[in-house]
């Protein structure tokens, strides 16, 4: 087994504990905290397949900024544990079976069509011509998203704001 | 070197554990969260196929996915901060306004 491998191994299997202890935790900040953890590993999942831009974006935006503004409301709020209800008929007779269905479906596909896929090497530079492809080819739908962005933020501000 | 099929199995299943929590989790925090988890296994995937094709096409679009999950994490919480404060409560039970 190589180093990458095992690297791999190791992170693959922080990722799934993660998102498995997200679910089973009771309390939201729990669940955060373990959404950190996934996000971290995929982090070094994209180190590992050169990626490393989107490993810098995956940590400054997504465990820095999102994280915070999801513990920051938690706070907020004061939520406390979950409270244990009784599921919906639907959910608790249908969900199980098709999650399974759903997991199986993507396995299937998984283990027939990525059979040819092999890395290819990684072009020198890869962060320049990152950049370069964002802002040439991809120069319309980045101006774009700094409208939506302000869109979000207008709206987060008047959804939240205190009626007078 | 990691074959990529293991990259896009891993994804696989963080969107599926993803989608059990959007199912099953009654707090509508968490529901977000289980959202934001599909989500980062969407855009692994999307590393790994641009790695496998080796194109940079699939990076440009995990970083309009991630610019995404941040206008929908700040417009939703909001909704969240709304609704807790006229229900009182954050369990997705409690709002049901629009049910049969």
């Amino acid at each position: 087994m190589t180093a990458q491998m095992a690297i791999f191994l190791v992170l693959a299997a922080v990722a799934i504990a993660g998102a498995i202890n997200l679910i089973l935790q009771r309390h939201p900040i729990h669940s955060a905290l373990s959404l950190v953890v996934v996000m971290a590993a995929l982090a070094g999942l994209y180190l590992l397949l050169d990626a490393e831009f989107v490993a810098a974006i995956q940590i400054i935006v997504y465990a820095g900024a999102i994280m915070v503004l999801f513990i920051f409301v938690i706070m907020l709020l004061n939520a406390g544990v979950e409270e244990r209800t009784n599921m919906s008929h639907i959910a608790s007779y249908a969900g199980i079976p098709l999650a399974a269905l759903l997991l199986l479906e993507l396995a299937y596909r998984v283990a027939r069509a990525s059979a040819p896929l092999v890395a290819q090497p990684t072009p020198e530079g890869a962060t320049r011509q990152l950049s370069l492809l964002l802002f040439r080819n991809f120069a319309f739908p980045f101006e774009l998203t700094s409208i939506l962005i302000l869109i979000g933020m207008v709206g987060a501000l008047v959804l939240a704001k205190r009626d007078e | 070197m990691v074959p990529i099929s293991y990259y896009s199995t891993l994804s696989a299943v963080l969107f599926g554990l993803g989608v059990i929590g959007f199912v099953f989790k009654r707090n509508i925090i968490t529901i977000f969260m289980a959202i934001e988890l599909m989500l980062n296994a969407v855009n692994l995937a999307f590393v790994a196929f641009s790695r496998a094709l080796g194109q940079l096409q699939g990076q440009v679009f995990v970083f309009f996915v991630i610019v995404v999950a941040a206008a929908e994490a700040a417009v939703g919480l909001g909704i969240v901060i709304l609704i807790a404060r006229n229900r009182q409560s954050l369990n997705v039970e409690r709002v049901n306004l629009l049910k049969l």
